[in-house]
């Protein structure tokens, strides 16, 4: 005998049986692939935004020092630093100059700034790519290349034109979409800041089991200031992100829910038809291995088609089409930006997940009716 | 040569709707002939035939196929000796809708695992033998009951069986196609198969080609004797 010519003909003749049963399979598939669709495009979202917010962390101060008015974040006067500088273990303090600005023509808020690199060229400004690909009320303007001109509407309502230098890589989208760096001279000509203040202070130490020590000593000594570290800010991160991801993955249970009763009812109830094909191979020599085996196949490759499909769209749908389905969920308000684009990542432990969760139930669920069908005597397609 | 001895077969043991298909029947069947089950509906002909074909175990009793005792094999080696022994043609054809004749006929060999060309060439050569040939890869629905019926017999031989069964296989054909299904039984009983029939129809039970008639009423042989 011929093992494989025989697993050959048995799947020459469920994939013929599923060929048959068109109307019953391809529905089967159609809600299938919209189920993993679905998660995937969740599971694909969620992680890439958390991978996203891990890289932006990656490279922020170990400590951010804002200065607080009325419980809300204030300019940040300058004339701290030295007594900052100070204390035991701080290994530099800086101040930083940012703020977000909002461009009408583009309908996008971005972030300006300051870069110390750039201070020598006033005038010039880096930009990210979601700046680039802006949008405008008429459709999308050709795309910003390096010495294209943008302008900016400073706080007394005259217009500060600056050159694009250049585009800023996009090894994480999140990091740097927004991004637009400039140097200090034209930033104060933006914002109506003071030379004697800034956003707020980085502060790097030698030790970093000494940042809640020295957190508290910079509190001791300007009780207006709220040292923040960047630890806490992983921590929001996560939790915002997984808080989010929890409310679509909330509201996909009841989709999966639904569709675990379809595909049980589908898959399950074996319809006259089928039974009685199940009893004429039985009564013509097939054994009961012989048809679960055929009913796996069925089932696996109805799971498998599925599962593919379902994991390709949803790739596009979130790294392709920027996720439009979740975007408004998953993203919050910050983001305005007409488009944006995750950076591509999928790992094992996702898809080996879905495919746990989805294809071997079914295909469990299809073989179980079958080898109920499967193992009464053929003797009953004697009866018609 | 097949032995039934005492057999007996109960539907649905021990409920209200208990049914005794088969009351004790001894019965044997010798090879190279062709046996009649004659009777009217009820009286446990296609339950007898089932059992004798490996398809349903009896209740009670013993089956030795010859000699050797079968009733208590397990499923999978009573699969087996109901591929390799058995042919049968059912009364209501059973061919599966959707496949072709050829698919049809080769699907009792599928497990057997045999290489398709000469699978295909063997199947072929049944349905040419039957006068199908020109239909081979005509989907079964679009043929005629006489056609259905001789895809059915050309199934019940693509492994070669010693003995072929058939439950009523008159049952949807008219008087000029039953003449001819049981030439075709004549032919194969004349290669030496073994041929037993379960039927009512007088155009089977009177043919020639039976050798053996055994009535049956009520699960039980009432009489068994040489055909006339």
């Amino acid at each position: 005998m011929n093992a494989f010519e025989k697993q050959r003909y048995i799947l020459d003749l469920a994939l013929s049986s599923m060929k048959r049963r068109k109307g019953k399979n391809i529905a089967l598939v159609a809600v299938y692939t919209f189920v993993l669709f679905l998660l995937a495009s969740v599971l694909f979202s969620a992680d890439s935004l958390k991978r996203e917010a891990a890289l932006i962390l990656q490279d922020a101060p170990e400590m951010t020092i804002q200065k607080l008015v009325a419980g809300r974040q204030d300019l940040m006067p300058t004339r701290y630093l030295d007594s900052i500088r100070q204390i035991p273990g701080v290994q530099s303090v800086e101040p930083r100059l940012w703020g977000y600005y909002y461009d009408a023509l583009s309908g996008a808020n971005y972030t300006l700034m300051v870069n110390k690199a750039l201070n020598d060229h006033q005038g010039e400004i880096l930009i990210g790519a979601g700046v680039s690909r802006r949008t405008t009320a008429d459709g999308p303007p050709p795309r910003l290349q390096e010495n294209d001109l943008l302008p900016f509407k400073t706080y007394d309502g005259s217009v500060l034109t600056l050159n694009v230098k250049g585009l800023l890589p996009t090894t994480s989208e999140l990091v740097t979409a927004d991004l637009v760096l400039l140097s200090e001279p034209d930033f104060r000509k933006i914002f109506a800041f003071g030379p004697d203040l800034s956003t707020d202070l980085i502060l790097r130490v030698r030790n970093a089991r000494e940042l809640p020590t020295i957190a508290a000593k910079i509190t001791q000594l300007h009780p207006d200031t709220r040292p923040i570290l960047r630890q806490e800010l992983l921590r929001t991160y996560e939790a915002v992100f997984d808080w989010r991801g929890g409310v679509i993955i909330l509201v996909l249970a009841g989709v999966l829910f639904a569709f675990v009763i379809l595909a049980w009812d589908k898959a399950t109830g074996l319809s006259a038809e089928e039974k009685r094909e199940i009893g004429i191979l039985k009564a013509v020599g097939w054994e009961t291995s012989d048809i679960l085996l055929m009913k796996f196949w069925e089932g696996t490759t109805i799971s498998l088609t599925a599962f593919f499909v379902g994991i390709v769209l949803a790739y596009l749908h979130v790294f392709v089409a920027a996720g439009v389905l979740f975007e408004p969920i998953l993203k919050g308000w910050s983001v305005l930006y007409p488009q944006f684009r995750l950076t591509p990542t999928v790992s094992v432990y996702q898809v080996a997940t879905l495919f746990f969760l989805t294809v071997l139930p079914y295909t469990v669920a299809t073989i179980v009716p079958s080898w109920r069908s499967a193992t009464i005597d053929p003797d009953a397609v004697m009866r018609g | 040569m097949i032995q039934l001895h005492a057999i007996r077969k109960v539907f649905n043991a021990g409920r209200p709707n208990e049914f005794v298909a088969v009351d004790g029947v001894d019965l044997t069947v010798d090879f190279h002939g062709a046996t009649a089950l004659k009777g009217p509906s009820g009286s446990g002909k296609t339950t007898l035939l089932s059992i004798v074909g490996c398809m349903a175990r009896p209740t009670s009793g013993r089956i030795t196929l010859q000699d050797r005792e079968i009733t208590s094999l397990p499923e999978r080696f009573l699969t087996e000796i109901r591929r390799a022994t058995f042919g049968i043609i059912f009364q209501q054809f059973n061919l599966i809708k959707g496949l072709t004749l050829l698919e049809n006929v080769m699907i009792p060999a599928y497990p057997t695992g045999e290489q398709y060309a000469s699978l295909k060439k063997r199947a072929m050569g049944l349905l040419d033998l039957l006068n199908l040939g020109a239909k081979a890869h005509a989907k079964v629905e679009w043929l005629s009951g006489g056609e259905a019926q001789r895809t059915a017999i050309a199934r019940a031989l693509i492994n070669n069986p010693a003995i072929l069964i058939a439950d009523e296989p008159t049952a949807h054909l008219d008087t000029r196609l039953s003449r001819e299904f049981m030439d075709i039984m004549r032919q194969l009983k004349q290669e030496g198969k073994t041929i037993l029939i379960a039927s009512h129809d007088p155009i089977v039970y009177q043919s020639p080609v039976i050798d053996r008639v055994v009535e049956m009423r009520d699960g039980r042989i009432i009489a068994a004797g040489e055909a006339p």
